[in-house]
Parts: C-alpha cells; structure tokens; sequence
C-alpha cells in the first residue's frame, strides 16, 4: 500500500479526479492549502499599492491504492495536473503501514 | 441540558421524536403522506375560482328590468376608468356644496396640494436618503477585512439610531430652529428663535434655539417632514468617520460620538448653511454673491463627515502594518469588494433623494435638472477614476473606481441645481481624478491610514463641490436664493464675489469642524482611551469588542463546536441533501 499525495493548481481539481475515478480509483481526499515551491509568490494590486501573495492556494489529494497500481496513478496525476506553466505542483508517495474500513473492520488492500 | 419546554429542540433528546437514525423514509412514503395535503391544496384553489368567476359575472351589466315606476329614474350604474382620464375632477374639490366649489375654496384646495406635492416629496426623498445608510454600511464593511465586520457593520448600523436620539434631542433645533418659514412645506413660522451676534453693524446667527424635542410649538407637519429630511442628512455625515476609523476605533468611543456629532458639530454647521445663520448671510450683508451655497450639501454633509474623518483618524493612528518602517505603506484588501460595489450603487440610488429632495419641492420642476446631473457626475467620476488607475498603474482598480464615482456624487452635491449637464459632467470628472489624487496624498505623504477613502471621497470632494458652484453656476437658478435677488452665477458667468464666498465656506468648514473634533477626541482620548489594544486589533475587534464574529462559518468555532457535538442545534435527522451530480 502506497499513499499518494498530489499537490496541484486549483481548478485542475477536476481534470485529476475525472481521470481517477475513470480510471477505476474509487476514494480520494482533497484538501485546500496553501504553499509555493519555484514559483514563490505573485503580486497583486488594491488602491495604487503592489502587495506579495506569498502563500498560493493548491490542492492537496490524497489517494491510497495497492502496490502495483502506484505507477498508473501517478502517471494519470502527472497528465491530468499538468499545463506546462510554472506552478503545477508536485507528486509525493509515501509507503503506508495500514489501513482500516471502520464499518466492517476489514484491513490492508482490502480496506483501500 | 437547557431547562423548560425548549429542551427538546435545543438538545439531542428529541432524537425519540423524529425517526430513528438511520431509517431511510422511502420516495413513495413521502409521496403518500404529502398526497391528501395536494388534494386539500386543490380543492382550495378550485372553490378560490369559482367563487371568482361568480364575483365577475356580478360585474356584467344586469339585464334590463321590467320598466318600473317612470317617476324614480334609476341612478347609472357606476362605470369604472381603466385609462384613467376621467378619474379626479371637481367633485373631488373639497367643498362645502358637493360638486360646486366656489373659487376661495378652489384656492384652498390648490395652496393645500401645492403643500401636498412638496410635502410627500421631502418625506419620499428623506426616505430614499436614509436607504443610504444601508449603502454606507456595506461599502465601508467590504472595504475592511472579514476579522471586523461585525464592528464595522454595527457602527454604520448604529449611528443611525444614536444620531437620530441625539439630533432629536437637541440638534435638530440647533440647525433649524431659526429657519423658518419653510416656504414650501406650508409657509409654518413656528422655528423662529436663532441666536445672533452683532458684528460690525452686521447680525451673525449662529445657532437655533426652537424645536428640541420636537416639542411646543414645533409640533407641526412641515416641521416634522423637515426634521425627517434633515435627520437622515445629519445621519450621512454621521457615518462617514466610521469608515475611515474602523478596524481599530473602541466601540464605547464611537457610541459618544454618535452624539457628538449631532447634538453639537453637524447641528451647527449645518445652521450657519441652510438655518438661515451667518454663512448663508454673506450675500446679504457683504455682497459677496448669494451667500455661501450648498444646495444638498457637499460641505454641510459631506465635508463635515471627512473632516471629522480626518481628525478622527489622524488621533487613532494607522492600523498595525499598514506601514512600514520608513514610512512606506502596505496594502490591506478589503474582503468583499461585490459588498463595497453594491454599497456605492445603493449610494447613488439615494443620491437621487439626496440631491433632487434638496428642493423640499416637488412641484420645483428643477429636479429634473438636478436628477440628471447627479446621475452624470457619478459616471463622469467612475470613468475618470477608472482611466486614471488604469493608465498610471495598470489595472482598472475596482475600489478606486467604487471611490470616484462616490466622488463624483459628493462633487455635484453642492452646484447640482445650478449648473448644465456638460459641467456636471466635468465636474464628475475631476472629482474621480482628484480622489486618486487624494487618496494618495493622504496615505503616501499625510500618512493617515483611511481604509474607504472616506476623508478624499467625502472631504476633498466635498471641498471641490462648492468651489465647482462658484465657479460653474450658469445663472439658470435659484432667483432669490439666501435672500438674494436674481439668480446664482459662477466666476464663469459673470460673478466673482460668488466664488469669494464659496471659498470662504470650506475654510470655515475646516477650521471648525476639525478643530472641535479633535479637541473632542483628544481629550476623550486621554480620559477613556479611544483605541483597542494591538491584542485585540491583531485578533480582530470582532469578538473582544462585540462578542461575536460577522462570519462565525469562517472565523468562528461554529463548525468544530458542531463536530464535536456540543452544539445546541442538530441537523434534521432525515437529510435530503441533494445528491451531487457531475
């Protein structure tokens, strides 16, 4: 069992979760964060002032899967998240000890 | 556990009384229950109909009876008037022989509608100017950020209910207790004592002194309609400072000066302006043109509310982090620029009671003009506001642009009956450029921390507004204005000493209205304190100062207390949340 965790550009939520749920990955969690990586931060304007947005929303999506499906996943992440421009994210895996389906009890790769 | 009849519904014991947790109520189930209520709902309408249709088959002219006694002839059956044009007429004259008024009582009737018109239209104006309130609270609230909107929006929403207590008490006849007789609301001479002193030969009325409570011999339908439109005026100047002091002004502060400013500065102003004391007096006792005018007031209103915005904000001090170490400033967003866009529109919707209600007339058809004229000075100063920010910094900054056309509103206030459209327009226009301007000044070299731009909108505006009448007025209006024979001329059209005396306002405005504000916040300062702590101002004045947050969903506990199931209410057991489809 592997968890990956996807960090990407807000509106490119969809695309990464069409391409999952297609690809017969059922289960995910997303959560809203904020951070910055080479892109660093951008500038906005209010009232003739420049001020630095440090800290950009992303999308955090967390999906834990079986082994052998670690490489379909990321490969299908990778496409789904991309758009070429600075700024589109990073992929992490990480291994999982394991897991536990609360209603039934079951474990490991049943459980996912 | 809540004590009482109420326990039920605040905690989780009502579990028993809805289905259980975890049954699912089926579609056909609900259809059936909901089913005889459908048929009740039916029949309902049904019997609604058919009573109707029998109601409108009374309305056909009845068939022709038998031919009765010839002596009685049948009166006509009353005819309705769907277009209109026969409705009203002389026997709607109020007379003492129905039908044939004599001619006293048809002028009676005529001077009693003459009132009438003018009347309603001073009480309509009035109330579309308190709407302004609504329009104030929401721009300054979505200028500021979300960790005080409870504060914000509690100061514009309150200072209208403490002005009015305070104008009531002792304002109202502070300004116009001397300023009778209202020529158009029934010529009443009941506010007649201004106080006066004699200098050079020459009366200056400084204050009323008739009308506190509304009392005496005050208690009359033209004064009321009066003090109603004056009230709400009063109450618009009133809530400017708020603007430009959130986010760091003491709620107990502000609370003292609500009353402040309409027991004592405004009132005062205000009479020496429109109660007929010394500023309006200066065409007729020096010459210098019709006096000093304002006709709506972008100094007796607007300029009062940004001087005392500046004194105010001068004594509080920048936010923290607004600037920096050398002196540079620091943007701080305001978080709901739709909130700010709405407020400005509710604003110059209004204005249109704000300005064109100045008359106290309807039946002064120069509100057409005036109408027209505020509507382009509030598109002249968007546009400018906008071309201006465009070109020097790149983007069309939608706050700036909320700013000018405010600028323009509060530019026109003053010259609005008395110039043409083309320098309403121009007049607009310089204003959405100088609030640029102003703003700047005012944050980059005076400083001051003004989250609205209250002091440059209704402040600098304001100022340019008289000038622009001394310089603009075409001559087209106001014949006998202040008491001043023929009609009110700018420098433009042939009079000087106009432009003299609308100088000589806003100096005056200036000078007194900051130097007695800031004296009353200094010295209320010193003895309470008017400012929270940087604690609290880092925090948010949201609940140290008001006890609860504007937004308890996104600052709140609110979520979590429910997550971890102490919250009083509990979501409906059946939830028929609407799946999400994609």
């Amino acid at each position: 069992m592997k968890k990956i965790e996807a960090i990407i550009k807000p509106f490119k939520l969809d695309d990464v979760k069409e391409a999952l749920t297609g690809a017969g990955i059922i289960g995910m969690t997303v959560t809203e964060v904020r951070g910055f990586g080479r892109q660093k931060g951008h500038t906005e304007m209010y009232r003739g002032g420049e001020y630095t947005v440090d800290f950009l929303p992303k999308m955090k999506v967390e999906v834990v899967v079986a082994d052998g499906l670690v490489d379909k996943v990321v490969a299908l992440i990778t496409v789904a998240a991309k758009t070429g421009s600075i700024g589109d994210g990073k992929v992490f895996v990480e291994p999982l000890e394991e897991a536990v389906r609360i209603r039934t009890g079951e474990r490991g790769d049943n459980a996912v | 556990m809540a004590p009482g009849g109420w326990a039920p519904f605040l905690s989780g014991d009502c579990a028993s009384a809805r289905p259980e947790e975890g049954t699912t109520v089926t579609e056909s189930e609900s259809i059936k229950r909901t089913l005889p209520w459908r048929i009740v709902a039916a029949v309902i309408v049904a019997c609604l109909l058919a009573v109707g249709g029998w109601v409108f088959a009374q309305d056909k002219p009845a068939a022709p009876a038998a031919p009765a006694a010839p002596a009685a002839a049948p009166a006509p059956p009353p005819k309705p008037d769907p277009g209109g044009t026969a409705t009203g007429g002389i026997a709607d004259v109020t007379a003492k022989e129905a039908g044939k008024p004599t001619l006293a009582e048809v002028a009676d009737f005529a001077g009693h509608n003459r009132v009438s018109i003018n009347l309603m239209w001073t009480l309509l104006t009035g109330f579309l100017v308190m709407f302004m309130q609504a329009g104030f609270a929401l721009a300054e609230t979505g200028f500021t950020r979300a960790k005080n909107v409870a504060h914000t929006m509690m100061m514009n929403f309150m200072v209208y209910a403490i002005g009015m207590t305070g104008y009531w008490i002792m304002g109202f006849a502070l300004q116009m207790g001397g300023a009778s007789p209202l020529a158009t609301l029934g010529n009443t001479g009941v506010l007649d004592g201004e106080f006066t002193i004699s200098l050079f030969g020459k009366d200056f009325g400084l204050w009323g002194t008739k009308g506190f409570f509304l009392a005496g011999s005050t208690y009359d339908v033209g004064v009321f309609a009066l003090f109603l439109f004056q009230m709400v005026f009063m109450d618009t100047a009133a809530t400017i400072p708020t603007g430009a002091m959130a986010e760091r002004w003491k709620f107990s502060s502000f609370v003292i000066y609500g009353f402040f400013i309409s027991m004592i500065t405004y009132p005062l102003f205000a009479n020496w302006v429109w109660g007929g004391g010394w500023l309006s007096q200066l065409g007729k006792n020096f010459g210098l043109g019709h006096g000093y005018v304002d006709f709506a007031g972008s100094s007796v209103v607007h300029m009062v509310g940004g001087v005392t915005a500046l004194a105010g904000a001068m004594m509080l001090g920048p936010r923290i982090g607004k600037f920096n170490k050398d002196g540079t400033p620091n943007p701080i967003p305001g978080h709901n620029l739709p909130m700010a866009a709405l407020g400005c529109f509710i604003l110059a919707f209004g204005w249109f009671g704000f300005n064109p209600g100045s008359t106290l007339a309807g039946g002064d058809l120069r509100i057409a003009v005036i109408a027209v004229n505020t509507m382009l000075a509030s598109a002249s100063g968007a546009i400018f506001a906008m071309f201006y920010m465009w070109a020097k910094y790149g983007k069309p900054d939608p706050s700036m642009m909320i700013n000018g056309m405010l600028a323009g509103l509060v530019a026109i206030t003053a010259p609005c009956a008395f110039v043409s459209s083309f320098w309403a327009f121009v007049i607009g226009a310089f204003a959405g450029v100088l609030v640029c301007w102003s703003v700047f000044f005012i944050e980059r070299t005076m400083k001051v921390d003004d989250p609205v731009g209250a002091i440059s909108v209704h402040g600098t505006c304001g100022a340019w507004g008289v000038l622009s009448l001394g310089i603009f007025a075409d001559g087209t209006y106001g014949d006998g204005f202040n008491g001043v024979p023929s009609t009110v001329k700018g420098i433009l059209y042939g009079d000087p000493s106009q432009l003299v005396a609308q100088i000589i306002g806003p100096l005056v405005n200036f000078c007194f209205i900051f130097g007695a504000s800031w004296a009353f916040f200094k010295i209320y300062d010193i003895a309470f304190g008017m400012r929270v702590s940087p604690e609290v101002e880092l925090e948010g004045l949201d609940v140290p100062e008001m006890g609860a947050h504007g937004y308890p969903e996104v600052h709140g506990p609110a979520t979590l207390v429910h997550a971890m199931g102490t919250s009083a209410v509990k979501p409906p057991a059946m939830s028929m949340a609407p799946g999400r489809s994609r």
